[in-house]
């Protein structure tokens, strides 16, 4: 940042720009910053990968590690190689805009999922309920195949029973 | 005479004693307006941008929170390295993209020529890389919803549901890659003659910012598709 303002005041006196001319016309960062963020970059792509050989236990552990690895990347790509972070202030408000609407297109999804039945696409033939149960699990469903020799031939039979019952 | 008096006409008297500079559109007052007029045209176009890849981004999301033991499945079939290479090459091409942004506006062509060929040498080995990984995965059917084979009896089931979302995610970035090298290579066109200096880069500019969300989105893209247990 010193060397910025430094660089920036040079190139001020040189040209006799107003501040505000001079803002885009001349350049942020430099080779420097560039090459730092990039090895910045390497590295953390060296640590997600790193991270996604140990189990941290649960499932999400690891996605939410991963994401989190994968935002701080995204930030130092947009900040410095997007030039964000020296640009008006118009950019990063378009950006950090679609980005709101985005997280609340996630959210309300996530809320959706997880406060009822998924809804399966119509091609999925094996249902991921626990016990391979066709359908909703319904009361008289259990008992049914439980009488029959093969499972498979119980399954059709239980099916159009279960499915008035919930109505 | 008249050659004079029909450009004092078409300009006003300010523009007299100055050369007019055919870059700046007779609509701006600057440069640096009508740069940041630009700017503000690109950065609303990546907002879309991030909004299409992020209706994919939610989709996987709920896909592999409904079916979670068939994403951890499927993703064992993606090369890790092949993944960790492409993003390798990626970053890479971001730094040399800013860079040749970073020369245009010294108008240093040679050097910004040089980065604008690195990038695309970047762009292309991903490419490439792109295609052997596609190249196994149609060798071994591992194809979107019903084209999708069936490994072996007994694998866990509905693996289609994420190729489906692997082929769309990584097919509509490598579009974008695509795109992106017919931009960079349109630059090294225009570059050749000079044309970019500091009180003119609007394309490179813009031009490196497409190229960075392509990258962004990869950023996202890799953890997400190679890395999940």
């Amino acid at each position: 940042m010193a060397t910025h303002t430094a660089h920036s005041e040079h190139l001020d006196t040189s040209h006799a720009h107003t501040h505000a001319a001079n803002d885009d016309g001349h350049e942020h960062g430099g080779p420097k910053v560039y090459a730092a963020v990039l090895a910045a970059l390497l590295l953390l792509t060296v640590i997600t990968v790193g991270a996604s050989y140990i189990d941290f236990g649960g499932g999400m552990t690891n996605v939410v590690i991963a994401m989190f690895i994968a935002s701080i990347k995204g930030s130092l790509v947009a900040l410095f190689f997007m030039h964000l972070r020296w640009d008006k202030p118009m950019s990063a408000i378009v950006f950090c805009v679609s980005l709101f609407f985005l997280a609340l297109f996630l959210i309300g999804c996530y809320t959706d999922l997880a406060t009822r039945e998924p809804a399966e696409p119509l091609n999925i033939k094996t249902k991921h309920a626990p016990g391979g149960q066709f359908g909703p699990p319904a009361p008289g469903a259990a008992g049914a195949p439980a009488g029959q020799p093969a499972p498979g031939a119980a399954a059709p039979a239980g099916t159009p029973q279960a499915a008035p019952a919930k109505h | 005479m008249n050659q004079s008096l029909t450009d004092v006409d078409s300009h006003g008297e300010h523009h007299a004693d100055h050369s007019h500079d055919s870059r700046l559109q007779h609509h701006f007052a600057t440069f640096e307006q009508q740069f940041d007029a630009a700017k503000l045209g690109m950065w609303l176009f990546l907002g879309t941008e991030i909004l299409m890849f992020g209706g994919l981004f939610v989709g996987f999301a709920l896909q592999q929170a409904a079916h979670p033991e068939a994403f951890v499945a499927a993703h064992h079939h993606l090369d890790k390295k092949m993944g960790a290479l492409n993003t390798v090459v990626l970053l890479l091409s971001s730094f040399t993209m800013v860079m040749a942004v970073h020369k245009a506006k010294q108008a240093k062509r040679a050097a910004m020529t040089a980065y604008l060929l690195v990038t695309l040498a970047c762009a292309g080995t991903f490419m490439v890389v792109k295609f052997f990984e596609y190249q196994h995965k149609f060798h071994e059917g591992l194809l979107p919803g019903a084209f999708y084979k069936v490994q072996h009896i007994g694998e866990v089931p509905n693996q289609f549901i994420f190729f489906s979302f692997y082929f769309m995610m990584t097919g509509l970035h490598g579009i974008h890659v695509l795109i992106g090298m017919i931009l960079i290579t349109w630059l090294v066109i225009k570059g050749r003659t000079g044309a970019f200096d500091g009180k003119w880069y609007t394309p490179v500019d813009l031009v490196g910012l497409y190229w960075h969300l392509v990258d962004l989105i990869w950023i996202y893209l890799f953890p997400l598709l190679y890395l999940i247990t």
